[in-house]
C-alpha cells in the first residue's frame, strides 16, 4: 500500500492509500463525528453525520465514503462543514421522537450526544413522522422505530457478525423502517437473540426487554425468597454503568450493592459453571469412551443453542445435554438448596443477573422446565442490573467497601468458573477438570494458553493422560460455520468444540454494558474486549482453587444430593433436551 | 401463512435455476414469478435468498420497496387505471369508481372473490387516450366514452360467475 499526503485542519497527515478521509482523521487523532459508521460492519454513508469540506469539492463530502488522494486539503470543523453536520443532525430530530427522559437510552444515547456537541438548542424542523412500529413480542429484544435513525448498523451486524440477517429495510421513502420481515417480530423469524443488534444501536430503536420491576416486586414480596446470581462476565462491564473505565473487575462492589438492593441472598452463577463442567465434562469423557456423537459441541450460550436449532437441526445430538450455568444454578436452589433450608420451592424467585439478552428467551425455554416450576425466574442484562442499582441510591459504585458473596451451601467457586465469561473459557475450565480426573493426580499447570486470546477460531491438540484430542473454539456464527460445516460434512477432526455466540464471547455479549462506536473507533478501539477478558483472567489467577473439581460444595453436592454426574437426578435437573425450530413463522398481518 | 401448493412451488423452483447465474439475478426472478403466480409468496423469497446469498430480510427489502412488486395473491383479472395527469383531469377519477363499484375491488385491493384487482398506476404514456385502462393486458383508450371499456369487465363477470351485472 501507497503513502498518501493529505492536510486536515491544515495539518499535514500521510495516510495509507485506499484509506477513507475518516479512517485517516482517526489514525493521526481527529475525531470526525459519526452516527451510521461502525468499522467493518457497516460504511453506507447513510447518516451524513461526518460531513467534511473537502477543497474543491462542491459540496460537504462523507467522511465515511470518500477515500483520500494525494494533496487532498480536508476541513473537518469549517463553519459550512459544522453547519452542514447541524443541519443534518436536526433533520435527523425532526423524525424522531424525542422522548428522551422515558427512553433507555437516555445519557447513552449517540444522537442525543451529538445534539449537545452541536449545541442544538431548538427543534428547528417540525414536520411529519414516518408511521412507525413498536414491537415486543420476543423476550429480548424491543423494537422502537420512532427513535431509529436508519443507519443500518444493526442489519450490518446481524449480516456481517452471525452471518444470518434478520433485519433489513422495507418500504421506501419517507416510509421506511428497518426491522424483520413482514415487519415483525423477533420470534416470528430465526433470529439466535444474542442481542448483538442492541449493542450496536446507537438509539433506543433496539433495547433489551427490561425485567426490573418483576425483580422489584419480588423482592418486596414478604413471601418471597428472592435468589440473586451473578454471571461471570457481568463483573468485568458493570463498573462501566458506573463511569469506571472499561476492564474494571467491580465483583465485590457488585455484591454489596446487590446485598443493598435487598436479595435475599447473592450468589455467583460461578458455582452453577463449576456444576457444568462436571456434568459437561463427564458427558465428554463417556462419549468419547462409549463412541457417543463427536464432536460434542458446548451448550452454555443460549443464542448459539437456538442458532443451531434453527439452522443445523441434523447436528443436534452433537450439543452437550448439559443446561447453562444459571439454568442449573436455578435448578439447584429449588430443589438442593431449598431442601435443606426447608423452604417451599415454589416461594423461591431465582434472578439471574447476565450479560446476555438470550438468556431470558432461555428461562421461558419450554424444555427447559423442571416439574412445574421455571429454574431462573427473571433475568436482567448487566445494564439493567446498573439501573436498578441507581434505582436504589448508589450511583457511585466505587464508593462502596467490598463484600463477599453468600457462602452456604452455593457459594464457593473456582477460578474456572470464572473464565466462562471469555471465548475459551469453558473448554479450558472443562479441560483443568477433564485432565486432572483421567490422570487422577493434581494438575502442575491449569492454565491452558492456547484456548485463550481473541481469534475467532482456535484450535489445539490436547494430551488427556496419553489419548491426543483436537478441540476448537469458536465465537459469533460466522467464524462457526466453516466448523459447522465441516462436522455436517463429517470431515471434522475434532472432538470437543467450544462455540459462544457473541463474538469474543460472554464479555462482549448483547446484555453488556454498551461502548459506543467513538470509543471503539478512538484510542481504546476493539480491546474494550480484550480489557474485560483481562479482568476475568485476572480474577482466575488469584483464585486459590482453579479446577471445577476441587469445589468443596460441588463435592458436597454431589455426596448428599445428585450422587454422581449424570445420574438419574442429575439428569432430570440439569441436562435437556433440543428441539428443531421452523425458521420463519410468520403470520402476515 | 397457508403453505404453497407443490406447482407454485416448481415454478418458483424453475424461474430460481433459470436466472441464478445471471448478473443481477434477484430483480429477474421477483419479476417472473410476479408474473407467473401474480404476486410473491414469501416461499419464493427464501429461495431466492438462498440461490443469490443474500438474506430473506433483503430480498423482502426489495420486494417492498418496487410497488409493482406483491406479497399479497392479485386477483384472476388485473385492471389498471391510469391515474397520470392528463388522465385524471380528463375523469380517470370517475373511473376508478365505476369499477371498483363493478367489481367490488377497492383501489390497489383485491376484490373479495379474488376476481378482481384494481391498480391505480401512473402515467402510462397514452395520454392522447386519456382517460386510460388496460385490462389484462389490453389497452382501452377514452374509456369514459361509450360502454367497451365497463362491457368488457361486465363480459369478464357474466363469464366467471354466470350472472349479469346491473351498475
Amino acid at each position: 500500500m501507497g503513502e498518501v499526503h493529505i492536510k486536515i485542519n491544515n495539518h499535514f497527515v500521510t495516510a495509507e492509500e485506499g484509506d477513507t478521509i475518516l479512517e485517516a482523521a482517526n489514525k493521526s487523532g481527529i475525531q470526525i463525528p459519526t452516527l451510521c459508521y461502525l468499522k467493518n460492519v457497516i460504511r453506507s454513508g447513510a447518516c451524513r453525520v461526518c460531513l467534511v469540506e473537502v477543497k474543491g469539492a462542491r459540496a460537504l463530502l462523507s467522511a465515511c465514503t470518500t477515500p483520500v488522494s494525494e494533496g487532498m486539503e480536508v476541513w473537518t470543523n469549517s463553519e459550512r462543514a459544522i453547519r452542514g453536520r447541524k443541519t443534518t443532525v436536526e433533520l435527523i430530530m425532526s423524525n424522531h421522537n424525542k422522548n428522551c427522559l422515558s427512553c433507555k437510552r437516555n445519557t447513552n444515547c449517540e444522537l442525543q450526544r451529538l445534539c449537545a456537541e452541536l449545541g442544538i438548542r431548538q427543534n428547528r424542523f417540525e414536520g411529519e413522522h414516518t408511521p412507525p412500529t413498536f414491537e415486543d413480542a420476543s423476550w429480548g429484544i424491543v423494537r422502537d422505530t420512532s427513535k431509529c435513525v436508519l443507519c443500518e448498523r444493526c442489519i450490518g451486524t446481524c449480516e456481517k457478525v452471525q452471518g444470518i440477517g434478520i433485519l433489513g429495510l422495507q418500504n421506501r421513502g419517507f416510509k421506511t423502517i428497518c426491522g424483520p420481515v413482514y415487519n415483525g417480530s423477533f420470534n416470528d423469524v430465526n433470529c439466535m437473540q444474542c442481542g448483538q443488534c442492541v449493542i450496536a444501536c446507537p438509539v433506543g430503536a433496539l433495547t433489551e426487554k427490561e425485567e426490573i420491576h418483576e425483580v422489584i416486586e419480588a423482592i418486596n414480596d414478604p413471601d418471597k425468597v428472592v435468589i440473586c446470581q451473578t454471571a461471570p462476565a457481568v463483573r468485568a462491564s458493570l463498573g462501566e454503568e458506573f463511569g469506571l473505565p472499561i476492564g474494571s473487575l467491580v465483583t465485590g462492589k457488585m455484591v454489596a450493592a446487590l446485598k443493598r438492593c435487598g436479595f435475599d441472598r447473592v450468589y455467583d452463577t460461578n458455582f452453577g459453571a463449576d456444576l457444568t463442567i462436571m456434568e459437561e465434562g463427564s458427558e465428554l469423557l463417556r462419549r468419547i469412551s462409549n463412541g457417543g456423537v463427536l464432536p460434542m459441541f458446548t451448550s452454555c450460550s443460549p443464542g448459539w443453542v437456538r442458532y443451531i436449532e434453527y439452522e443445523y437441526p441434523e447436528l443436534l445430538p452433537h450439543l452437550s445435554s448439559a443446561k447453562s450455568p444459571h439454568m442449573m444454578f436455578g435448578a439447584i436452589c429449588k430443589t438442593y438448596w431449598a431442601q435443606k433450608h426447608n423452604v417451599d420451592p415454589s416461594k423461591i424467585f431465582v434472578v439471574s443477573i447476565m450479560p446476555c439478552i438470550a438468556k431470558k428467551s432461555e428461562a421461558r425455554k419450554p424444555e427447559l422446565l423442571t416439574g412445574e416450576y421455571q429454574d431462573v425466574d427473571a433475568v436482567l442484562t448487566t445494564r439493567e442490573a446498573g439501573r436498578l442499582i441507581k434505582m436504589y441510591g448508589m450511583d457511585d459504585l466505587d464508593a462502596l467497601e467490598d463484600e463477599e458473596f453468600d457462602q452456604d451451601l452455593l457459594g464457593e467457586y473456582t477460578g474456572a468458573g470464572v473464565i466462562f465469561g471469555a471465548t475459551g473459557g469453558v473448554m479450558e475450565a472443562a479441560l483443568r477438570t477433564v485432565k486432572q480426573k483421567l490422570e487422577n493426580k493434581t494438575l502442575e499447570r491449569v492454565d491452558f494458553m492456547e484456548c485463550r486470546g481473541m481469534a475467532g477460531v482456535k484450535e489445539a491438540q490436547i494430551d488427556l493422560n496419553g489419548q491426543k484430542i483436537w478441540i476448537a473454539i469458536t465465537s459469533s456464527m460466522t467464524c462457526a460455520k466453516p466448523l459447522l460445516e465441516d462436522v455436517r460434512a463429517g470431515i471434522s477432526k475434532y472432538t470437543f468444540i467450544e462455540v459462544m455466540g457473541c463474538p469474543g464471547g460472554c464479555i462482549n455479549g448483547g446484555g453488556q454494558s454498551i461502548v459506543s462506536a467513538r470509543k471503539k473507533h478512538g484510542r481504546i478501539g476493539y480491546t474494550y474486549k480484550d480489557r474485560r477478558m483481562k479482568a476475568l483472567y485476572d480474577e482466575d489467577r488469584f483464585k486459590q482453587k482453579r479446577v471445577s473439581m476441587d469445589n468443596t460444595q460441588i463435592q458436597q453436592l454431589y455426596n448428599d444430593f445428585l450422587g454422581e454426574p449424570g445420574s438419574e437426578i442429575a439428569e432430570k435437573l440439569l441436562h435437556t433436551t433440543y428441539s428443531p425450530k421452523e425458521r420463519f413463522t410468520i403470520v402476515r398481518k | 401463512m397457508a403453505k404453497l401448493n407443490a406447482e407454485a412451488l416448481g415454478k418458483i423452483d424453475l424461474i430460481v435455476a433459470k436466472h441464478k447465474n445471471q448478473a443481477g439475478p434477484c430483480i429477474e426472478m421477483l419479476h417472473e414469478v410476479q408474473d407467473s403466480l401474480g404476486y410473491i409468496p414469501f416461499e419464493a423469497m427464501e429461495k431466492i435468498a438462498v440461490a443469490t446469498g443474500t438474506s430473506v430480510a433483503e430480498v423482502y427489502g426489495v420486494v417492498m420497496f418496487y410497488s409493482q412488486f406483491t406479497t399479497e395473491p392479485k386477483g384472476k383479472h388485473v385492471i389498471n387505471v391510469c391515474l397520470g395527469t392528463a388522465c385524471y383531469v380528463k375523469g380517470a377519477q370517475q373511473l376508478v369508481d365505476r369499477v371498483e363499484k363493478l367489481t367490488g375491488a377497492a383501489v390497489n385491493k383485491t376484490s373479495p372473490d379474488g376476481l378482481f384487482s384494481l391498480d391505480a398506476t401512473r402515467c402510462l404514456g397514452a395520454c392522447g387516450l386519456a382517460p386510460v385502462c388496460i385490462i389484462d393486458g389490453k389497452v382501452y383508450g377514452n374509456a369514459l366514452m361509450g360502454s367497451t371499456f365497463t362491457d368488457e369487465i361486465r363480459r369478464i363477470i357474466k363469464q366467471e360467475r354466470g350472472a349479469e351485472v346491473k351498475a
